[in-house]
This record gives structure tokens, sequence and C-alpha cells, in this order.
């Protein structure tokens, strides 16, 4: 195998958190760093062409922009009962590939986690006692603090120059903003994006039921802006090619358009393309557990070994775990004793469509961007009260106008109309095509012994290691909070003047069909005690103090919000443990 | 190599518009121009007679607007089954090809060009039955994958962007609103509540919609 000169630091994974920790090591230290990104390069410049539903939101077009999953993919099951079948096609899940991963098509959704999600049991049993907790539930405190995670989400937001209107400034309480968020060092960055027809009509209906609705904070900017690394972007056109592409005057927070100008004058940064990793390398020689480099395939087949004194791991929870499963670094969880921690904690929040609402007028949908709307957060985790509901915890209420385009939305109709091809079909979707909205719920997934992750026996990817196996379903608190929001999500909608209302259909099975969220959390979770934790709260693997990980594995549950803006912050707290402690002295942080 | 096939349409029913050519090019038709030939790249002749017809059941031409034949929904799904997607390029097809719960996603060996295939065997001589003789024949393979495909294939091809060789002359788009990909709503956001906004729609061939924004 060809082995190449070391260097200080390999980042395996060229995405929002791997380019993250790239640009603060690159820019604040000497130290020589590397970035691996199997995937290819991507150029903002041709994101003007690539406006095309088809090939972008619909083919996902496979092997550039999201993961070819021809040559790897998961399989997934409900129970250990069922045959785990592999995800032939990408539908649940939407991973990015290239340099900025699924930065460059994400949704740009960046509200903070709600303050005591980061201690979700203990808050949870202070409350209700440990009675009311789920049977087999896997709860457990991250091991961080709201308070401490506050500084590092303000630099997120600067950086990523994230729009917003606050809530709670120091504990001055703000009306208009998110009264019930946590509280924040300072306003946003940039003011709110504009709220189109549709969210006014859900602002005003939530207003008049008593809530405090309040304008998304978004990652795409309303307006010019510099952050304070100097890179200035332009605000947001509202053209609705957003989710699911690059956006081609990067007002949307992506990482070619923050962090690539940044890294690219850095010339202690390598990032290098078509590099498969596919073991990391423990170093049996030293006396504490250590890692010395990783294994990966080139774009010509060649395999090839890349030494690297510090290890960081920022790949997507899947392939963070499958990594540390192939490569043996640490223990494989095992559900029916409980022991080992890698793969435990599979979680995801849960998005319903819980009312889909048919208005009168026409609501020129296709105006937009993907996270412009307002949220409701007065049934939040820790706002609510679950003393007498059926369900632990909570969630957000939320009317978007993402900018729809039409081969992905066209087709529903209101319920008298049976067919759904044909004449009537056609006539009915037609005019309904432009008066048609869903209010949607997002909430919280709790972490039960039961879901999580590990090899699957059978399938296997193109080099020929084992995919990941998914074993995960929804339990009754889930399915129980889920009737809870199309319960409120319907109201608001009568409020509103719907036509015609259709209430979400329940929550049921875990299900590969319906795209739910990319950012599956756990599987490398962080924690007190390598007993149940693969990293300590600074992301240092308990076993290997050279290796740290990135991302959302490393969320032990997951809270209604989505975790790109925490995931993000996280990143640069880990950059300042390396830059402020480790470098100076290497070895266990905590 | 396959005999080169051609769809052989008279202009009038695309009602003088716009198609597109195997290198992408459009060309336009007029109503004088009788019968025309189309190359195919994937269907036979008979095989494109017979989708032609059945997505036009699907999404029929009537008073709310055109339909599958005019927005040129064969020529469309003869492109894409000719390419990647119908070759199954970027779907994982390693087997055991085992049977599961339908809601863990369609686990079967065939590609979508092997289902049409197949599929339409089921469809012999649909273009020479009456209308009513149609719908009861799709009726009866309404819950097939095949059908299914069937259905979404001839959605896409409506409101794809026309260099897929659907949505022709934009039909689709005008017909629902959309006004495709656009520079800007920056004017237009926060204004027409409740009331229709409509553009005139462009395709991503009309231009660079971004240019003048950098």
């Amino acid at each position: 195998m060809k082995a190449l000169p070391n260097v200080d630091v390999l980042i395996v994974g060229g995405g929002w958190t791997g380019l993250t920790i790239a640009k603060e090591l690159g820019s604040r230290t000497p130290l020589s760093v590397l970035v691996l990104e199997r995937g290819p390069v991507h150029d903002p410049d041709d994101y003007p062409k690539e406006m095309d539903e088809l090939d972008y939101a619909i083919r996902k077009h496979s092997g550039t922009k999201v993961q070819d999953c021809s040559k790897e993919t998961a399989t997934l099951r409900r129970s250990p009962s069922e045959q785990a079948l592999p995800l032939r096609e990408l539908g649940l899940l939407i991973p990015g590939t290239g340099v900025g991963g699924a930065g460059e098509h994400w949704g740009a959704t960046a509200y903070r986690i709600m303050p005591d999600c980061f201690q979700v049991l203990s808050k949870t049993v202070e409350k209700y006692g440990t009675k009311r907790l789920p049977e087999d539930h896997s709860l457990k405190d991250w091991g961080i603090t709201y308070d401490e995670m506050e500084p590092y989400y303000t630099r997120a937001e600067k950086m990523l120059g994230v729009s917003g209107k606050a809530g709670n400034i120091r504990g001055t309480i703000i009306p208009g903003g998110n009264i019930h968020e946590g509280w924040r060092s300072t306003e946003y960055p940039t003011p709110p994006t504009v709220t189109p027809y549709f969210a006014s009509l859900f602002r005003d209906a939530a207003a008049s039921l008593g809530y405090h609705p309040f304008p998304a904070p978004t990652a795409t900017l309303s307006q010019a802006y510099t952050n304070p690394d100097g890179v200035s972007r332009p605000g947001c056109t509202y053209c609705g090619f957003c989710n699911m592409y690059g956006c081609m005057i990067s007002a949307k927070a992506q990482p070619t358009g923050v962090l690539m100008p940044v890294i690219k004058k850095q010339r202690n940064v390598t990032i290098r393309t078509g590099a498969w990793v596919r073991r990391i390398v423990r170093d049996n020689s030293a006396k504490e557990a250590r890692v010395r480099g990783v294994t990966y395939v080139d774009d010509m087949g060649e395999e090839v070994f890349q030494p690297a004194d510090l290890v960081i791991l920022a790949t997507w929870t899947l392939n963070n775990t499958r990594l540390l499963l192939l490569s043996g670094i640490g223990e494989a969880y095992n559900p029916t004793t409980g022991k080992g921690a890698i793969g435990r904690n599979l979680t995801v929040d849960f998005k319903t469509p819980a009312a889909r609402v048919l208005m009168e007028k026409p609501l020129n949908r296709f105006i937009g961007s993907a996270p412009t709307g307002i949220y409701v957060t007065d049934m939040e985790a820790g706002i609510i009260n679950n003393t007498d509901l059926p369900f632990l915890r909570g969630g957000i209420l939320r009317a978007l106008n993402s900018g729809y385009q039409p081969i992905g939305t066209f087709g529903p109709v209101p319920k008298s109309i049976k067919n759904n091809w044909g004449s009537e079909w056609k006539k009915a979707a037609v005019y309904w095509y432009d008066r048609i909205e869903d209010i949607r719920w997002d909430g919280e997934g709790l972490a039960y012994r039961g879901n999580y992750m590990d090899l699957d026996p059978t399938y296997k990817d193109v080099h020929g290691d084992p995919l990941i196996r998914l074993t995960m379903d929804w339990r009754d608190n889930e399915r129980q909070m889920a009737d809870f929001g199309t319960k409120k999500g319907v109201e608001a909608a009568r409020v509103m003047g719907a036509k015609e209302i259709i209430p979400y259909r329940g929550l049921g099975h875990f299900d590969a069909n319906p795209y739910v969220v990319t950012q599956l959390r756990g599987g490398t979770i962080m924690g007190a005690s390598p007993d149940d934790s693969v990293v300590n709260s600074f992301q240092q693997h308990f076993q290997a103090s050279n290796l740290f990980i990135l991302g959302s594995s490393v969320i032990p549950h997951a809270p209604s919000a989505r975790p790109t803006l925490t995931i993000i912050s996280m990143s640069i707290r880990v950059s300042d443990a390396i830059i402020n402690r480790y470098v100076k002295s290497p070895g266990p942080l905590a | 190599m396959r005999r080169r096939e051609f769809l052989t349409i008279s202009a009038a029913s695309l009602g003088g518009l716009l198609v597109y050519s195997l290198d992408g090019k459009a060309f336009r038709l007029s109503a004088e121009d009788t019968p025309i030939r189309i190359p195919l790249k994937f269907f036979s002749e008979s095989e494109a007679g017979i989708v032609a017809a059945a997505t036009e059941r699907i999404f029929p031409s009537d008073e709310t607007g055109p339909g599958a034949r005019e927005a040129g929904v064969v020529i469309y799904i003869d492109r894409q089954l000719a390419g990647p997607w119908g070759r199954d390029q970027y779907r994982y097809t390693q087997g055991p090809f085992l049977t599961g719960a339908p809601d863990l996603g369609y686990q079967g060996k065939e590609s979508p060009a092997e289902i049409y295939h197949e599929g339409l065997k089921q469809l012999q001589n649909f273009d020479r039955l009456s209308a009513e003789e149609q719908d009861a024949k799709l009726k009866e393979i309404e819950s097939t994958h095949f059908f299914d495909l069937l259905r979404r294939n001839t959605i896409e091809g409506m409101f794809c962007d026309p260099m897929h060789g659907g949505n022709v002359d934009l039909v689709g788009w005008q017909m629902i609103g959309f006004p495709g990909p656009q520079v800007s709503y920056r004017d237009a956001v926060g204004k027409y509540f409740g009331e229709a906004y409509r553009p005139k729609p462009v395709s991503l061939k009309d231009g660079q919609p971004m240019e003048e924004q950098k």
C-alpha cells in the first residue's frame, strides 16, 4: 500500500463540520491540515445551471451532489425480527457528497436547541419523575449545557449570517422574537427574512390563538452581510431554488460560500477529493490507545495510507458510526446486554405535515426560501406542561414558504376526489396546485435502547465492506406527540379560514419512503463515561485521545430543532479546545 | 445495435409546438407539417404509441388545459428510460433481492427500463381502444409498480424543464402558474397577498437567469 507523508491534522469529510474545523485550525494555527473528501469539488458558479428540479430535487443528481447509493447505502429494519433491507434509492435520507457536503443543498434552518434539551434526562425527571419515562428509553444528559454552548452559537450565527429576531437577550424578553428561546448574548446578525402570504396568515392565526409566533431564524441572509472572517454575501432573492439546490448567489450559507473563501487562503490546508476512507488505523505500538492515520481508496482505485498525528472524523452520522465499527475502535453496542457504545442512541426528530390546508386564494408559493416563514414554540419541550398530556417533551408548529417546484408538489386534491389520475383528478390538481400548503409539526425524538446501528450481515458497499444497518422505529411517545401536533395544526388552519383541511394520517412505523431528515443523530454519542458514550464532552474518543468526532453522531437524542447550527457551533467549540489545550498538551481533555 | 425507431405523429396533435431532437436541439413544428417522425431512443414505435395513449389518459387534455400529448410526455419518458435513471445507474442494485414491507421502498431487481418493457406487454393494442376501454384497462393495473412509475413519469414529463423533452413550450408550467427558474422575486415577496402573481415562465435554456445578479 502506498504511504504518504505525515500531516499534523487529518480531517475525514469535507462538509459543514469538517470544513469549519479546517477553517479554524488553518487560519489560527500553523498546523498542516489535510481534508479527505470522497466526492468532487463544487463550484457555485455552476449553480445557476442547476436550477432544474428533475435532475436535482427528484433524481438527486447522484454521485456529484448527494451520496451515490449504488455504491453505498444503509439498510433498515424496524425491529430485530424484521429482515433489514437496503435503502435502494435515496428518499428517507439525502446525504451530501463533495466539498461542502449536504451543506450545499441543506434547508438553512438555523434554530438553536432549547436549553433543557442538553440536560434532557435530568430536566424531565426533575419535572415529571422517573415514572413517566418510557420503559425502554436511553435518554441521557449530553455532558454540556446551553450556557456553555451560548458563545459558540453566537459565533456560528455570525459566521453564517443568521437572519432572525431575538426574543431573549440576556434575560430581557423581546416581543416579536422567540420569547421561549434560551438567552442570547446578542441580537441576530441580520433581521428576519420577509414573511410571505401563507406564513403571514399562519402568524395571525397563531397570535389569535394566544401563541407567540415569530419569524423562523434562517441561515439565508435577509440582506447583504459581511461576516467576521470578511466574507461578504448578498441578501436572498426568494427564487425558491433553495432546499436541494446550491444557492447561486450564496445568500444561503453554504460551505463553498462561507468557509471555502477563507480556507482557500490558508497555505497549510489541503483538500484532497476522490478519497474514500475505509479504515481508521489504530496505533498498536503506543502505550496509550491512539490512532495513526487512515487508509483510503483514491479515485484511481489505489489503496493509500495517510498518517497523521490527530484525526478528526466528520463524515455524517451514519458514516462516522460505520467507520468506527469497521475499524474496531471502541466496543460495538449490544442492545441485549446494554454493553458497548458504538451505534447506540440512534434517534431522529420527526417532521409531519400536521395539517394540509386548502385555501381559497392563490398562494404564489413558488416564491420563498427553504426556511422562510413563521414558528410557534409555545409547545416546545420545557415550555409546554406534559403533566396531563400522553407524551413527554414537545415540538414546533410552523408554516414556511419554501419555494415549491411542481414535480414534487403537484397532485394533492380535496378528499372528495378519489382518483389520483384521469380528468377529474387533473382538473382538481391544477385548480388546487397553488392553493395548498402544509402547517407542519417538528417533534422531539426520544432515545430508546432498541433503536441503534450496527454492521449489516448481508449487504455490502462497492468495496465489499458491510453497510450500516439501522434498527429504528417510532414509539408511542412520538406517535402521541404527532397526533397532538396534528390537532394543533388543524386548529390553526381553521382560524386561517381554510376551505378544507386534511389532517396528518399519523406516524405509524418508521418508513423508508418519505424524506424525514438527513441528520439522524447518535451512534458515537458524547457523555461522561466510556460505558455508554463514545466521546467525551470535547468530542474526543475515550479509547483514542487523538481522535475527535464531529457532527450529529455525537448528539444523544433528537431535539425538534434541526441540528446543523448546533453541530457547527460544537465544531467551533472543539476547534477552541484543540487550539487552546490539546495542541499544547496532547491527551484526554475530559 | 437496435433498429432506429420513430414515433410518427401528426403535427396538429402537438398543436404546432416545440419538440426536442436527440441532441437536445429544439425544433418547431407547424400544423402544416403533416405526419412527422421523431426519433426514439428507447421505445419501439408501437410501445411509444401505447405510452402516448396511456399518459394522455393519466393526464388528459381538457378544458382546464393541455395534457400529456401536448407536453410531449412520451418523448420525455423515452429519453429518461434511455438514460442513467432508466438503467438504474444510481440505485443500489446488489442482491439478495428480498421482499419486505412496502414501506421499506422498492426492492425489485428490475430497472425502470425493464419494468416498462414488461409492463407494456399488458397494454398491447392499448392505443386502439376507446377512451373508456383505456380507462378500464388502466384501472386493472392501477396497483402495479409499473403504473405507479408511469404516473410519476407523466407528472415529471408535464412539469420538468423542457430541456428534458417534456413540458413542451412550457405548457405544463403555464397551466399551473409556475414561472420556472427566475432571477429574483425580491420585488414580489411580501406583496400580491391573495392574488395570483404570474411572471412569464422561462426555462433554463432561455438563458442563465442569475448572470445579472452576480
